[in-house]
């Protein structure tokens, strides 16, 4: 039986799943004392010196609203500061907008360039929000897998193999969450020629780019000609431990940036000034926060890697972000049950591959956003659980 | 730095065997370098960061400005030495300004650290003035906040 209202929600809503992170959350929260890897957010409380700069704002009466595309100061010092690190630059005044995080960025990118009925290509496992932002869209999610062996890293193979009839977009997250994949400038490179064949639009989430540990991160904006067909997102929830400020932005060719504001004035009207001010802050004297927390991530992620692969869960080195993505394919079991049962008989929470996408399959997400001792004390677990298992 | 120190200084207490794992070395390497920070002083000792207003309650501190007239050969070092060997003084640095040493002084109570600047302290040859300030209330002790309130994180324990 229906519950009462079901009968009013949309068809596209009411056919989305939901979240296997929100079940997985819901057991975990009544068992306060295990240890969760599953946290997708940084461990650290934003430096002091950025919030300290939104308590200013707010003691000095910074309480209204900003301009659409929010605060021309901030504009100014994200297009400075994406020219250093990304070398591609976007003129503040027309082709940068701030908005509330990345997943309100990604959802109005989305929503002002699909028509109903286009595709889009991503890469998965991938971060929960894909598929369905792109449904909410009224268009269609096309999955093009990557996998353990290439580690999760892009094969432009695959995805002109899946191009097809209708696609418009291709969306692409690197380094990636949940597998820490990144990917070559060649490939890039190659996806880059490829987009240009087929006239697609790149949607780049960049959001872990400065946590990459190893090489240098380049985005695919700033390859010759794909500034003009790509929405370049980025934010500050990762790299700046700024979560719950809820801020990002997009940058990209006028005409696209403009139509996205269309989306974000009709539905946001603009992010809350004072994590605006506290963005520019971030921008401006962040720098050394942000390599102090990286070399931290770097040494638990060295740390989390050695002792998986120790207790037999072979697992690839992430070259970014802050999670390692084991494999649990030996013993046979699906992601979810292996995660249940780890929770069960251990109270250690790691996220089923699965919650992001069916290529997941195999494998959990752990995140090492937390302290030597959980990782230690949670990995000894781990070795006991798969012990049991035999 | 040494990666083991670096590990040290982060501050979570871990054991020999942990830091081996943490650091990818074996636990004597992580002995023989331990020693070898000890050996050279690096690594004075192994002593708790406490919070004054929970674990020292009746301790009294004070910080203690004092000149002194350098020394013809050996300038500040013998008498600074001197003053530093006292029980009462938890540290003693050379400072440039309008005085020359600060002195970080502890006692069971008032009357104990009056005693020590003025008997002890003062009537070391050597030593011009003293300028006693007792302190009041730890706000941060070696890094840590005392006043955080220690409260529950909102932080949803799995998220995407
Ligand atoms: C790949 C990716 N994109 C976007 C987001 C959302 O970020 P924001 O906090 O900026 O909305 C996340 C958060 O987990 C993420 O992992």
């Amino acid at each position: 039986m229906s519950q009462p209202g079901q009968q009013f929600v949309a068809d596209h809503v009411a056919g989305l799943p939901r979240s296997g992170i929100r079940d997985f959350f819901a057991i975990v929260q009544a068992m306060p004392q295990a240890i969760s890897l599953g946290i997708g957010e940084p461990d650290f409380v934003t430096p002091w010196h950025i919030r300290e700069a939104a308590i200013f704002a707010l003691e000095k009466g910074k309480t209204s609203y900003t301009d659409n595309l929010g605060l021309l100061r901030l504009r100014r010092e994200i297009s400075t500061y994406v020219e250093r690190q990304f070398e591609v630059s976007y003129h503040p005044e027309r082709e940068v907008l701030v908005a509330v995080g990345v997943s309100e960025a990604l959802d109005i990118a989305l929503r002002a360039v699909l028509n109903p009925g286009d595709k889009v290509i991503y890469h998965e496992p991938c971060y929960v929000s894909y598929s369905p932002s792109i449904k909410l869209a009224h268009a269609e999610p096309i999955a093009v897998a990557t996998d353990a062996a290439d580690e999760f890293g892009i094969d432009p193979d695959r995805v002109m193999a899946a191009w097809e009839p209708g696609v418009k977009v291709l969306l692409l997250n690197f380094p990636t969450n949940p597998t820490g994949g990144v990917t070559e400038k060649a490939k890039l490179e190659r996806l880059a020629k490829f987009a240009a064949e087929k006239d697609l639009l790149v949607i780049s989430d960049e959001i872990y780019s400065e946590l990459t540990f190893e090489g240098v991160h380049t985005s695919i904006a700033s390859l010759p000609g794909m500034r003009e067909r790509t929405i370049f997102l980025h934010g500050f929830s990762k790299a700046f431990a700024m979560t719950g400020f809820r801020i990002g932005y997009a940058c990209g060719p006028q005409a696209l940036i403009e139509a996205m504001m269309k989306v974000h004035q009709y539905s946001m009207l603009c992010a809350p000034i004072l994590s605006q001010e506290a963005a520019v802050e971030a921008l401006k004297n962040g720098a050394p926060a942000v390599a102090k927390m990286k070399e931290a991530y770097q040494r638990r992620r060295d740390l989390i890697v050695r002792r998986f692969n120790e207790i037999g869960l072979t697992c690839h080195s992430p070259k970014g972000s802050f999670y390692a993505f084991p494999c649990i394919e030996p013993f046979g079991m699906s992601s979810i049950d292996f995660c249940q049962g780890l929770l069960r008989q251990e109270e250690v929470a790691i996220v089923p591959g699965t919650a992001f996408g069916d290529s997941g399959a195999g494998f959990a997400r752990a995140s090492f956003s937390t302290s030597y001792e959980r990782i230690l004390e949670a990995t000894n677990r781990i070795e006991r659980y798969v012990g049991s298992l035999g | 730095m040494s990666s083991v120190l670096q590990l040290l200084l982060e501050g979570e207490r871990l054991d020999t065997a942990q830091m081996a794992q943490v650091l990818g070395l074996s636990e004597s390497e992580i002995e023989a370098e331990i020693a070898r920070l000890e050996a050279e002083r690096v690594l004075l000792g192994w002593r708790p960061v406490l919070n004054p207003a929970r674990a020292q309650e009746n301790i009294v501190r004070a910080v203690i400005e004092v000149k002194i007239s350098p020394e013809r050969d050996g300038g500040f070092d013998r008498l600074a030495t001197r003053i530093a060997r006292f029980d009462a003084v938890e540290s003693c640095y050379l400072m440039s300004g309008g005085y020359d040493l600060l002195v970080f002084a502890v006692g069971n109570d008032l009357r104990e650290v009056a005693t020590f600047v003025s008997e002890r302290l003062a009537s070391v040859e050597g030593v011009l003035s003293t300028a006693t300030h007792f302190m009041l209330r730890a706000y941060k002790e070696q890094g840590y906040l005392l006043l955080d309130p220690a409260e529950g994180s909102d932080k949803p324990s799995v998220s995407p």
